[in-house]
């Protein structure tokens, strides 16, 4: 079902170079694309095949587990189809970097700030990039595995949770 | 009245802390601070149905005119500051009254961002457990409060200038 | 010689008409607005982090306290995530006892949004009656699930347990008053003076705006855009409910006033037509490696108990992948993507919050109107701060 997927079958005529892995999982298709190409995917997504509402642009962070260490990860929507895509693009640690979206969509402008602040990824040609969510002066990032989860400065809790 | 009335039947005795005790107690006018969903139950207790008002409870949305402040919800790291800031303008005397667990002892939420209870900041008077606590929860434990009022030593002597006013520990 | 500058204004955090620790910095040209940057981050408790370090029965309380207005519509969208990424199904009197919480809470939520709304323009009497009426499903709430606010009752496969007995009657005692309460404050508010000059043609955000800035739910709506996940992609049997999605044409605040409004309506109409075709049955799905068994073989049997310590204790083991489930809940599309490696724990639970994406359009719909419309653009947009922060 993921190859007769219509924008699987377009983007693999278009983009055959970029796209990586095309997977399915309880009927959601996953892309998974070379980073450099992102802002030509999404540009061509929206404006050729109606994925107008960009509903969610996130990070997971992949350490230890595989490489590249974190996953950009963007839902998409489109409201005259009414279907679902979700594109995936690696990014490795060294260079953390990639092209920001929010010239195609301007609701990941703010989305793209909380994976900044929260996991650490930088966005080139973001117009505002700064700490959404922590204050301004706070070191690290809090979202990623290596943090601890009651904060850098505290033991951690020694009791069983579950 | 089965009191001893020295001064004969239209006269009653009582002390002048117990008075001022007294109008500090009936009119306690708090502070809205209603920072997550223990904000909303503190709504629901002002709203018509657990009334506040027949308490002479007002909220204000001024520091320099309320006289106590009701942490309701959790208090995180950025927003610590700000709430001592507000602390700090309202007049004496003031109370502070910590609602439901987070603002008590940081509640479930033991994580890098979250002060674990405001009493790392502020001296709380009394703790309102409960996530969220019931209305009735919260209009006990500002009837407790009013108890504490009562039993302050020196209340009118501080408000002429003279001493300092002792707060009952309990 | 008058000479104009501009003056910034802090609005916030603790402020009584931003709902919730928000922070505006409004740059001002006398009364007009130039420029707003929304500060936000002070209720931020660390949710998506906390939930990789606890099961996924115990994340359901964390759920909960994201939307505090709207707590079941947040259990089920977790929930259902979760389900699907099992793989199991749900029986069909949970998911219509689904339907009707849902609803309840869409109720329960748009009351507040009115309340608070026409408070902060000016008109007090509806925020007492609101919260009368609140009252109602509160303690219905209370019956079923024994809080009134954060009830964490739904769970992984259906619900925690069955409804009580007297429930149909309340909930039917409750569709059958609310229509005329809502008739009441229609006619406190929508012909009134005040309220026409202080909402009509303020916070307009045009159709392609509205999509390009990701806002959803109510919102979206007002500005024409005829999109409902209830009806576009449904879950959970409401593909069985009639139901109108109410559009607004001229896109500013009296149109989204008027979408909640009819969307309180025909919640109460889906309410009545899921309890109606309420049949008998299980409210838990035949899973055993995840739904905890009846309590009488726990307290009784030594394999209820040793079943029940172990999913308490160490949780269910869910299959490797991602999924990205959203429900309509009353504040828009709230989303949940979440990644399991195969443990019990999740990997990563990203929550999608509406109020966050729709906050991010607050410049574009209030710049060059005046300060005093900025608090009703507020209202209009219905942001929770406990979502946005998260």
């Amino acid at each position: 079902m993921a190859e007769t997927n219509r924008a699987v079958i377009k983007l693999r005529e278009k983009f055959a170079a970029s796209v990586l892995d095309v997977k399915e999982f309880r009927g959601e298709v996953t892309v998974t694309v070379k980073r450099e190409d992102i802002v030509a995917i999404c540009d061509y997504l929206k404006s050729g095949l109606e994925y107008n509402l960009c509903t969610d642009v996130t990070a997971v962070d992949y350490l230890g587990k595989q490489e590249p260490r974190f996953m950009m990860v963007y839902n998409l929507y489109s409201i005259p189809n009414k279907d679902r895509l979700r594109v995936k693009a690696g990014v490795p640690e060294n260079d953390c970097t990639i092209d920001t979206v929010s010239c195609v969509w301007n609701s990941a402008n703010w989305l793209e700030r909380e994976v900044y602040d929260l996991m650490g990824v930088q966005f080139n040609n973001h117009p505002d990039l700064r700490r959404i969510l922590m204050t301004d002066d706070w070191v690290g990032h809090p979202l990623r595995k290596d943090y601890p989860v009651q904060g850098p400065g505290r033991e951690p809790y020694k009791g069983r949770l579950s | 009245m089965g009191v001893n009335q020295p001064l004969g039947d239209s006269f009653i005795t009582a002390s002048l802390d117990g008075l001022v005790n007294w109008a500090r107690k009936s009119s306690i006018w708090p502070m809205t601070f209603g920072l997550a969903c223990c904000a909303i139950e503190m709504m629901a207790t002002g709203a018509s149905h657990h009334d506040l008002d027949r308490f002479g409870i007002i909220f204000r949305a001024s520091p320099r005119q309320s006289d106590c402040i009701i942490i309701a919800g959790t208090v995180t790291k950025k927003m610590l500051p700000v709430i001592k800031t507000v602390y700090e303008q309202m007049p004496e005397p003031k109370w502070v009254v910590a609602l439901g667990a987070c603002a008590c002892s940081g509640g479930i939420f033991d994580t890098y961002s979250v002060v674990q209870g405001i009493d790392e900041a502020l001296p709380v008077d009394v703790y309102i457990p409960g996530c969220p606590p019931r209305p009735e929860a919260l209009l006990y434990g500002l009837i407790k409060l009013q108890e504490k009022i009562m039993k302050d030593k020196n209340s009118f002597g501080s408000t002429i200038g003279f001493g300092e006013r002792l707060e009952s520990a309990a | 010689m008058a000479s104009t500058e501009i003056m910034t204004v802090n609005m916030g955090p603790q402020h009584p008409s931003t709902h919730g620790v928000l922070r505006l910095v409004v740059e001002l040209d006398g009364e007009v607005i130039q420029k707003i940057t929304p500060h936000i981050g002070y209720l931020h408790r660390g949710v998506e982090k906390l939930s990789e370090h606890r099961t996924y029965h115990q994340t359901i309380p964390l759920t909960d306290r994201l939307d505090y207005l709207s707590p079941m519509n947040n259990n089920f969208g977790y929930v259902l995530a979760v389900e699907k990424l099992l793989g199991i199904e749900v029986p069909e009197r949970a998911q219509t006892l689904r339907v009707i919480l849902s609803e309840l809470t869409r109720l329960k939520s748009h009351l507040v949004w009115l309340a608070c709304h026409a408070l902060d323009i000016g008109a007090m009497t509806v925020f007492i009656y609101a919260f009368r009426e609140r009252e109602m499903v509160m303690s219905l709430y209370e019956k079923i699930s024994g809080a009134r606010m954060t009830s964490s009752y739904f769970r992984v496969g259906g619900l925690a347990t069955d409804v009580y007995d007297g429930f149909e009657k309340d909930v039917r005692e409750i569709i059958d008053t609310f229509p005329g309460h809502f008739d009441t404050y229609e006619g406190l508010l929508t012909k009134n003076t005040i309220w026409l000059n202080r909402t009509v043609g303020n916070g307009v955000i045009s159709y392609e705006d509205a999509v390009d800035y990701g806002i959803t739910g109510p919102a979206l709506r007002g500005s024409g855009v005829d999109w409902d996940l209830r009806r576009d992609n449904p879950y959970s049997g409401y593909e069985k409910y009639q139901f109108k999605v109410p559009v607004g044409e001229k896109c500013d605040t009296f149109d989204r006033y008027k979408v909640r409004l009819v969307e309180m309506r025909e919640a109460v109409k889906i309410i009545r037509q899921a309890l109606d075709s309420l049949k008998p049955g299980p409210v838990l799905a035949d899973a055993p490696q995840v739904t905890y068994p009846p309590k009488e073989s726990v307290y009784n049997t030594i394999e209820g108990l040793i079943h029940h310590f172990k999913i308490a204790s160490e949780g269910f083991p869910v299959p490797e992948g991602e999924v990205y489930q959203s429900v309509e809940a009353p504040k828009g599309e709230l989303g949940y993507y979440i990644v399991s490696d195969g443990g019990t724990k999740p990997y990563r639970m990203r929550i999608r919050p509406p109020s966050f994406v729709n906050l991010g359009a607050i410049e574009k719909m209030s710049k060059g109107s005046m300060i005093a419309d900025l608090v009703a653009v507020i209202g209009t947009l219905d942001i929770v701060l406990g979502e946005i922060d998260r």
